[in-house]
């Protein structure tokens, strides 16, 4: 066991864990962020996806020891004063999640895509998007919504 | 033990909205603590309760699988019982808190559960303005109600609120009927017309909290002094448990114990991390069963045509299709072949079991909560009263938690260690141990006469389906199989049939089901996967009628229109009158015009073709019109774009219906492009996401058209019910793909998946 100092959502936390940890699990069942789920335990899926500097990093293959002192963003560090995130507003008013297991990572995926890419072309969403995977199939309704979430930012 | 303080802190802490909810308008039934008697269906109270600030909370018997049943529950029941909708909530599932209504799977929770709520709803209206009757001292008929206020005619000074006639009250009310589903009162139900929330797109409840993170799901759940248990599955199936090398895992930190019944193995440990790295290292000796347990899964489909069927239904015979046969113009044959495709829920099984206060409370995504009550109080031959399942929202598999082997598993670790014990399964373990929907392989002919008109069709299928699990059976669940404690007989399996409306003379079907040489502890045990055969069966036989209108030299359309257009025999439920109206808005929608088929095949790279499939599910019709991209090159499919004109009669919601229908649809283009389980001689080799492809974002279509169609002949009738929506959807997609790359390249594909490698290989065998 290690102690490991990081900050999540702005707020800093020191865990006692072994280095080895992937970070989801020190998320969830350390600091009871729920927001990212096991889905696949090997960086397939996304279901378990955080943002670290911007990236969408996926937290089940991601040992706790290599983000110390990282600043990461979970999906309940998204919203700001209340107000949702615009991929969150598009996510709801697109009415996108089936189930909705899968789409922390399918937003925070969005998110990191939109900030780097502020007006994607269908085709920048299809492959930005490629390997984060949802077996409702809400894929059609994603991209709808990205691109909805698009245009707000892009007028924000 | 937990305390009941810590207990609520628990509640407090995890913002468990179906609790918290739940307990607030609960107080008056007081199960918190247990023993859980079953709720009273004949009582008023059960249903329905409303507070004193003139909110009504329904407590629904079924799930909601993402697909806005809740809300569809609750624009029905606001209408009949006449509150504000926003003035709602909904409870589903939890079987302490809500009646028996067997929780989800078939599509029915509209076409059979909405109507004991609808009744329910209209009962407790009807009482109310009873109360206010008394109240006031005047006839019912001159009281009015708008958003549980009841009003006075021409006396605005009398007005009550629901909340203020019953609020914090019970309803003591007693109802009538023999089961849940027969549940009535004495009102009556309120036309389509007088319905004002029903027919409407509100947006679903549960979708903001699934966005902003703060939705606590079955995988969430937490209790104090919880550990985390993994599974050791046989490395190969059928594989016996000779040893456990438990010293393999005394130097894992946290561990609690390993857990060992015949061939089931699992490990307990404090924390996540420490039982998956413990599941990874425990060293145990297995043997191999003598015999293969399966073919591999090149082999599956020549195996099960030589196999000597566990059960063949009589064959059902209409006309004389012998005669049609010899007598035609034509005689068509074709097989079919759909491999054994997976559940793979996005996030793997899992359940906690709290065996605190003597009870036996289970936090489960089951979409059949009531029967893991039923079934895990059987498996821990404990009273069923001790037992209870709080039933949370989890990762959807359509059918997969009907068989719901982490929530047996987390109850039979929490009973072994009298700890709180949560169980999640691995992604190699789901993939591969999940239950499966069945292979099936098919044989059809067809009889067409002169004048290309179908005579005779013959239907031969087999399906891989004995040993059908899927309905928390305590003794057939994974966990019975493989600690020995299973029932004698196993489930006999089903075969289906083709559904459509067509009318044709002369039919023989014969169905077979078959069996895999092992029959129990094995991975490709076989459960209720979306519809659960329709997908396969549709395939076959949409296909199939495809290739005969291709060999009467007819349009598509026009072919199956004058098989429907051909009787004026109507049925229960105006099956062909609305299927005509599916396939004419579909064909409307689309924009098709009839031309021969197939189109002479393009000369560039990608080729392009149109292809159209329909069938019912009940009551329920669907017509789909799909055009495809077939790259030469590379054998890649691109559906660009679907159609879908769909009729399940009273939509409740469109929006969310509409969604739903889009996710079906894909669930199937999947099943139609990618999913197959692969296997060897002893293990399944489809283990993740890699060796299991799904659809994915580069896979979506353009465009995606649903409609809504009421084909129903008298369609403003004031009584028009609401069907079942969901898995018809599913069904005709993957003959619709098939048929449209028939149209685009000439070549038939009668095996499913449609993978890059074998489109490209039918390709080139037929020149193209």
């Amino acid at each position: 066991m290690a102690k490991v100092s990081l900050t999540v959502n702005g707020t800093a936390h020191t865990v006692d864990v072994e280095p080895a940890t992937p970070l989801l699990y020190v998320l969830r069942n350390d600091l009871n962020l729920l927001g990212p789920r096991f889905g696949c335990g090997l960086g397939q899926c996304g279901a378990c996806t955080v943002l670290i500097k911007g990236e969408a990093v996926r937290s089940c293959i991601r040992p706790v020891s290599t983000v110390a002192g990282a600043s990461i963003t979970t999906l309940e560090g998204l919203a700001q004063n209340g107000k949702l995130h615009p991929v969150q507003q598009a996510w709801v008013d697109e009415q996108v999640p089936a189930c909705g297991y899968c789409q922390n990572g399918q937003i925070l995926t969005a998110k990191a895509l939109l900030d780097k890419t502020p007006n994607p072309t269908d085709a920048q969403i299809r492959q930005g998007m490629a390997s984060t995977l949802c077996r409702c199939m809400t894929y059609y309704r994603i991209q709808a919504a990205i691109k909805r979430a698009a245009k707000a930012m892009v007028n924000a | 033990m937990i305390s009941d303080t810590s207990r609520r802190e628990f509640i407090k802490l995890s913002g468990m909205l179906v609790v918290g909810v739940a307990a607030a308008g609960r107080d008056v039934l007081g199960q918190a603590a247990g023993p859980y008697q079953d709720l009273d269906f004949r009582q008023l109270d059960s249903w329905i309760v409303i507070r004193q600030d003139n909110t009504a909370t329904f407590y629904v018997g079924k799930t909601d699988l993402g697909q806005g049943t809740g809300t569809a529950f609750r624009q029905i029941m606001s209408d009949e019982l006449d509150v504000a909708y926003d003035a709602t909530s909904v409870v589903m599932g939890t079987t302490d808190l809500t009646v028996d209504q067997g929780g989800s799977g078939g599509s029915d929770a509209l076409q059979t559960d909405g109507w004991p709520m609808r009744r329910v709803a209209a009962e407790a209206r009807r009482v109310l303005l009873d109360m206010a009757a008394a109240k006031f001292g005047v006839p019912v008929a001159q009281l009015a109600v708008s958003d549980g206020v009841v009003t006075v005619a021409g006396d605005p000074s009398k007005r009550v609120t629901y909340g203020e006639l019953v609020g914090g009250k019970r309803f003591n009310v007693t109802l009538q009927g023999n089961t849940t589903d027969s549940t009535t009162g004495q009102a009556r139900l309120k036309t389509v017309q007088e319905m004002k929330m029903t027919g409407r797109s509100p947006r679903r409840y549960d979708i903001p909290p699934k966005v902003d993170g703060s939705l606590k799901w079955a995988v969430d759940a937490k209790v104090p002094g919880m550990l985390h248990a993994r599974n050791v599955k046989p490395p190969t199936a059928g594989a016996q448990l000779v040893s456990v090398d438990e010293a393999s895992v005394s130097n894992v930190p946290g561990l609690v114990k390993v857990v060992r019944k015949g061939n089931y193995l699992a490990v307990v440990c404090e924390r996540e991390e420490q039982a998956i790295q413990a599941a990874r290292q425990l060293k145990a000796t297995w043997q191999k069963p003598a015999t293969a347990p399966f073919p591999a899964s090149d082999d599956l489909f020549t195996y099960m045509r030589a196999a000597t069927p566990t059960f063949s239904a009589p064959p059902a015979v209409a006309g004389d299709p012998d005669a049609a046969l010899k007598g035609a113009a034509r005689v068509i044959e074709a097989e079919y072949d759909v491999p054994f495709q997976g559940h793979t829920a996005i996030g793997p099984a899992h359940a906690l079991a709290d065996p605190s206060n003597g009870q036996m409370t289970i936090y489960s995504n089951d979409m059949k909560s009531y029967g893991l009550r039923n079934g895990v109080a059987r498996f821990l031959n404990i009273p069923r009263e001790q037992v209870r399942v709080v039933w949370m929202e989890g990762p959807q598999a359509y059918g997969r938690t009907a068989a719901d082997d982490a929530g047996f598993e987390a109850a039979f670790l929490a009973n072994e260690l009298g700890r709180p014990v949560r169980m999640q399964w691995m992604r190699n373990e789901e993939t591969a141990w999940d239950t499966k929907g069945p292979a099936y392989a098919v044989k059809m002919r067809g009889a067409l006469d002169a004048q290309g008109t179908l005579t005779a069709l013959e239907w031969d299928g087999r399906a891989v389906d004995h040993n059908h699990v899927g309905y928390n059976e305590p003794d057939s669940v994974l966990i019975a199989q493989l600690s020995g404690v299973r029932r004698a007989q196993p489930a006999r399996g089903n075969s289906s049939t083709p559904s459509h409306m067509y009318v044709i003379p002369h039919r023989r079907t014969q169905t077979h089901v078959v069996s895999l040489p092992l029959v129990w502890e094995t991975p490709m045990r076989t459960g209720n996967l979306r519809d659960p055969d329709g997908p396969q069966v549709t395939f076959a036989s949409e296909s199939f009628i495809d290739e005969l209108a291709a060999a009467a030299k007819a349009d598509p359309v026009e072919f199956r229109m004058k098989m429907l257009t051909a009787s004026p025999a109507d049925d229960m439920g105006y099956k062909r009158a609305r299927s005509i109206a599916c396939l004419k808005a579909a064909v409307e929608k689309y924009g098709w015009t009839p031309r021969p088929y197939p189109k002479p095949v393009g000369t560039g790279e990608i080729l392009t073709g149109r292809g159209v499939a329909y069938t019912f599910r009940s009551q329920t019709i669907a017509a789909q019109i799909v055009d495809v991209e077939v790259n030469r090159r590379t054998g890649r499919v691109w559906v660009k774009r679907i159609v879908c004109a769909h009729d399940c009669g009273l939509v409740i919601n469109p929006d969310a219906l509409t969604r739903t229908l889009e996710g079906a649809m894909l669930h199937s283009l999947s099943r139609a492009l990618h999913e197959e389980v692969r296997f060897d001689t002893e293990k399944v080799l489809s283990a993740d996401w890699a060796s299991h492809p799904t659809l994915t974002h580069l896979d979506v279509p353009e465009t995606i058209d649903v409609i809504h169609v009421n084909g129903d002949p008298n369609p403003n009738r004031p009584d028009l019910p609401h069907y079942g929506a969901g898995e018809t959807a599913c069904k005709p997609l993957l003959a619709a793909v098939a048929n449209a790359i028939f149209d685009a390249t000439g070549v038939r594909l009668r095996r499913v998946p449609f993978r890059n490698a074998r489109v490209l290989a039918a390709l080139k065998s037929a020149n193209v």
